[in-house]
């Protein structure tokens, strides 16, 4: 019997062999797959006992922090300061999840290092700490824009032109993120309107407009256009405010005066191509290349309710007429307007945005720094000059002298989307940048639902861009 | 040296495992080195020690390496249980010394020669049955009848059935096993045993299949079956004898496979363990099978360390269910990594291979197909828990041998020792006459 024995051990050698294999397929092959499932909560367990890196301003002041649990978990704590910057920094709670730059910035803030170096550090009986973020964020201006919103709904986003640096995000309302530990918030005040909202531009998009105009070689700033109203466009009549008639007017003034009928007809002049090309240039369509979750971000663009989907930059089959005016089915997010007047302001040249400035280890040693990089050349230099100049005219005699600073020259465009004509209804808003010469700050300034007579971008958004601006160039 | 100087030996090894088990497991929990540790090893050894005086004077010539290769094992559960709960390793190391009184008794017992047990072949393979059918009197856990209330202790008495089931069978098999080989003939190029003595062989499959449908318990049916068409094999060396086994087995798992929901749950939780409606099901879903993998995954080569497995949180709901029980090689290799893992199956094969070896080298039939099956039996246990656990087969719930928390099992397995231990006594006595 001693044979049978023997071909029976060999095949329970056969199935030990299989549990072997299985077991390494689970704990080695396909750990990484099995350890990003969805449903696996581990990682992130895990990562609650780490100390996790403190999140600061620019200037140093701690808005996030690490504190330790009983259990020797750590969990995240917000400071009073950075209730402001709720939606910037997120937050990184079990119950909740992870969001924002907790959640950009997650291996870094858990000091997560390429595998060998963590072994070494296993082996040297280091404890893996998180390193810490020192964020573009602003305090100062953080706080001005948060208050001038007054508690309104809408959205300020303040941007460095030459860096991208990203000195102010405010979505307002706001929440407190410490009570995400206990409770999971509700949605509304969770999202961040100033890269998930999509609002109707309103005359701000004239900016993309001009910018088109003027760097296509078809117009230049004395190119004199008439200025009537009404007029036929895509078989409908579209009036100027009030109705106003101005005769042939130069580009110049049609800025100033937020003339619809005027950049109506340069838009349609220069088509759907060239308009969906300086879209696309100017980062319309996909997401923002901002260091920030894509989960949280959204394009903006020409929207197909329909389709549910934005068109793509050949725009076929839109009323190019009134997309020129910040009309049609635009949907844009303050970043993305932010980021139009910074690359005006920046001589044509687009930056990337970052919220993050560097990574510092638990010795103060800069582990990353985050560069200013260049997206794209979006126009040429003289071609932003002119426009810089058409711009600063709005500020100082047009509709945009809310903005207006004591000894420093503002360049803007207001907007106001009529969001519901019998109501009075509008969402106003601001674009600009100052200072004229060196720009230091380009913003955009909206606001949701502002209902009377003193409801458009002049008299609502403008004055509050003066006091961000005010206290970013101080 | 002879065969108890080393095992006395091989004893230190795992006593000394022992020792540096718990001191893991207190650094990680205090920081602090408690010389309680020590006092564990030490009491651990005492036992150990105990047990093997025992074998001393009553299997002077038995395997050295068996009993300590368990004692291995034992020393190992004990540690995994003390880091899961305390309590819980507590009870073991109760039920630890229960075993080890029982495996003493039995070895007391039957020394003089284990072969009597055939005389009571009958009457042991009805307790056997017997014991199977118990639970059936209480209430299902996930829809299967595992366990057996007695005043407050829980009882499963697959673990010791499995046992009387073996010995029944190597009797049985010992007086047909030539009239199966002799009397067989050929039909359709299979060969089919007679028909005369198929009657006891299908009753053996016919007991399998209402174990199944009365108990629903899919592993410990797996378990008796598989450990009987191992024998069935070893006994004629007829494979044709295993295939037709294996095709009525599967015809009555797939008729239940029909007919109760449990095994179909079962079945589709191993194939989908990340589908959605799966896994939030609340009973009979795949929760469970996906959070072990995720805690093997989480293992990775080397192991996340002694006690930095991530089982519950709090006072929520345990995140790895079942870590005491039916997952805890999950937890074996969460911790250990698949290292750890691999050195547990590797001693449970080298437990298996000495059985096999004392089955081969034993002279009467009857102590061959015993040790035969008692060594299968323990090793198809392993398979269908492990097997489960990782994925390679459904999930059923039997628990790991001399590891997993459960006095029947640790018990049941003890007496299994013991009665591979007396028959490598003769087999090696009778070796060393001749």
């Amino acid at each position: 019997m001693n044979a049978p024995i023997l071909k029976l051990f060999g095949v329970i050698l056969l199935l030990f062999a299989a549990l072997l294999a299985m077991t390494s397929y689970n704990s080695v092959i396909n750990a990484d797959a099995y350890r990003e499932n969805d449903r696996n909560a581990r990682p992130q367990i895990e990562e609650q006992r780490i100390h996790r890196g403190v999140i600061r301003t620019r200037d140093g002041s701690v808005l996030a922090r690490s504190e330790e649990q009983e259990s020797s978990l750590y969990k995240r704590r917000y400071t009073d300061e950075g209730r402001l910057f709720a939606h910037a920094i997120g937050y990184d709670f079990l119950r909740s999840g992870r969001a924002g730059l907790e959640r950009e910035y997650n291996d870094e803030l858990t000091g997560r290092r390429n595998e060998l170096a963590s072994v070494f550090d296993e082996l040297r009986g280091r404890q893996r700490v998180g390193d810490s973020l020192v964020t573009n964020l602003d305090a100062g201006g953080q706080r001005v824009a948060r208050a001038a919103l007054q508690g309104r709904k809408g959205s300020i986003v303040a941007i460095e032109p030459a860096t991208g640096k990203v000195r102010v995000m405010v979505s307002s309302p706001d929440y407190d993120p410490n009570a995400l530990d206990t409770k999971a918030a509700a949605e509304a005040p969770l999202i961040n309107r100033a890269t998930q909202s999509g609002y109707p531009p309103g005359s701000t998009f004239k900016v993309v407009t001009a910018a088109a105009a003027l760097d296509s070689g078809q117009f230049n700033p004395d190119t004199t256009v008439s200025g009537n109203s009404p007029i036929q466009v895509s078989g409908a009549p579209l009036q100027n405010f009030s109705n106003a008639q101005f005769g042939d007017i130069p580009l110049t003034t049609a800025l100033t005066n937020s003339v619809n009928t005027v950049w109506a007809q340069v838009a349609e002049k220069l088509g759907r191509e060239r308009m969906g090309d300086y879209m696309k240039r100017f980062g319309f369509g996909t997401d923002p290349p901002l260091d920030y979750p894509d989960s949280q971000m959204r394009p903006s663009g020409v929207f197909d309710i329909e389709k549910e989907r934005f068109l793509p930059s050949d725009l076929e089959g839109v009323d190019i007429g009134r997309v020129g005016i910040g009309q049609e089915r635009l949907s844009v997010t303050p970043l993305q307007m932010a980021t139009v007047v910074a690359t005006v302001a920046n001589d044509g040249v687009r930056m990337k945005p970052h919220l993050a400035d560097r990574v510092v280890d638990l010795d103060g040693r800069t582990v990353e720094r985050i560069e200013p990089e260049q997206a794209e050349r979006v126009m040429s230099a003289s071609s932003a000059n002119d426009l810089t100049e058409m711009m600063s005219n709005v500020v100082k005699e047009g509709t945009g002298v809310g903005a207006a600073l004591e000894g420093i020259d503002v360049a803007g465009k207001t907007g106001t989307a009529e969001r519901n004509i019998a109501q009075r209804i509008n969402q106003p808003w601001f674009v600009g940048f100052a200072p004229l010469n060196q720009p230091r700050i380009a913003l955009a300034v909206t606001l949701e639902d502002v209902r009377g007579a003193q409801s458009q971008g002049g008299a609502v958004a403008a004055p509050i861009a003066k006091q961000v601006l005010q206290e970013l160039l101080k | 040296m002879n065969e108890r100087n080393r095992e006395l030996f091989a004893l230190i090894p795992a006593s000394l495992l022992v020792t540096a088990g718990f001191t893991a497991v207190f650094i990680q929990r205090d920081d602090v080195l408690s010389n309680l540790s020590l006092t564990y090893g030490l009491i651990f050894l005492a036992l150990c020690l105990g047990a093997h005086v025992v074998l001393r004077f009553t299997l002077p010539h038995a395997d050295p390496y068996l009993f300590p290769l368990v004692a291995v094992l034992a020393c190992f559960g004990l540690v995994m249980l003390y880091r899961l709960d305390e309590d819980l390793a507590r009870d073991q190391a109760q039920w630890f010394v229960v075993g080890l009184l029982c495996f003493a008794g039995t070895i007391v017992a039957l020394r003089s020669d284990h072969r009597v047990l055939e005389r009571y072949r009958y009457s042991i393979a009805l307790v056997g049955i017997a014991l199977l059918l118990l639970p059936r009197l209480g209430s299902p856990v996930n829809g299967a009848y595992l366990s057996f209330h007695l005043g407050p202790i829980a009882f499963q008495p697959a673990e010791l059935a499995k046992i009387a089931i073996v010995i029944f069978l190597a009797s049985y098999l010992r007086d047909t096993r030539q009239v199966l080989v002799v009397g067989a003939r050929r039909f359709m190029g299979i060969t089919f045993p007679p028909l005369k003595h198929l009657g006891p062989l299908l009753a053996v499959w016919g007991t399998a299949m209402v174990l199944l449908f009365v108990i629903q318990d899919l592993g410990s049916s797996v378990m008796f079956f598989g450990a009987f068409l191992a024998l069935v094999y070893v006994a004629t060396n007829r494979i044709s004898f295993v295939l037709i086994g294996l095709g009525l087995f599967a015809l009555g798992a797939r008729v239940l496979y029909a007919l109760r929901p449990t095994i179909e749950n079962r079945v589709s939780a191993w194939l989908h363990p990340f589908d959605d409606k799966l896994y939030d099901q609340e009973i009979g879903g795949s929760y469970q099978i996906a959070q072990s993998i995720f805690s093997q995954a989480d293992g990775g080569l080397f192991g996340q360390g002694f006690g930095q497995a991530v089982i519950k949180l709090g006072d929520a709901p345990p995140i790895l269910p079942a870590a005491h029980t039916d997952f805890i090689y999950a937890v074996i290799t969460n911790e250990l990594g698949l290292l750890g893992g691999a050195a547990v199956l590797l001693v449970y094969l080298l437990i298996i291979e000495r059985g096999f070896k004392t089955a081969m080298i034993a002279t009467d039939s009857f102590s061959k197909l015993l040790a035969t099956g008692l060594t299968a039996v323990l090793a198809l246990q392993v398979f269908v828990i492990v097997g489960g656990v990782t994925k390679l087969i459904p999930l059923t719930g039997v628990t790991l041998p001399f590891i997993s928390y459960g006095g029947s099992s640790i018990v049941a397995n003890f007496i299994l020792l013991a009665l591979l231990l007396l028959v490598s006594d003769r087999a090696r006595r009778e070796a060393q006459v001749r």
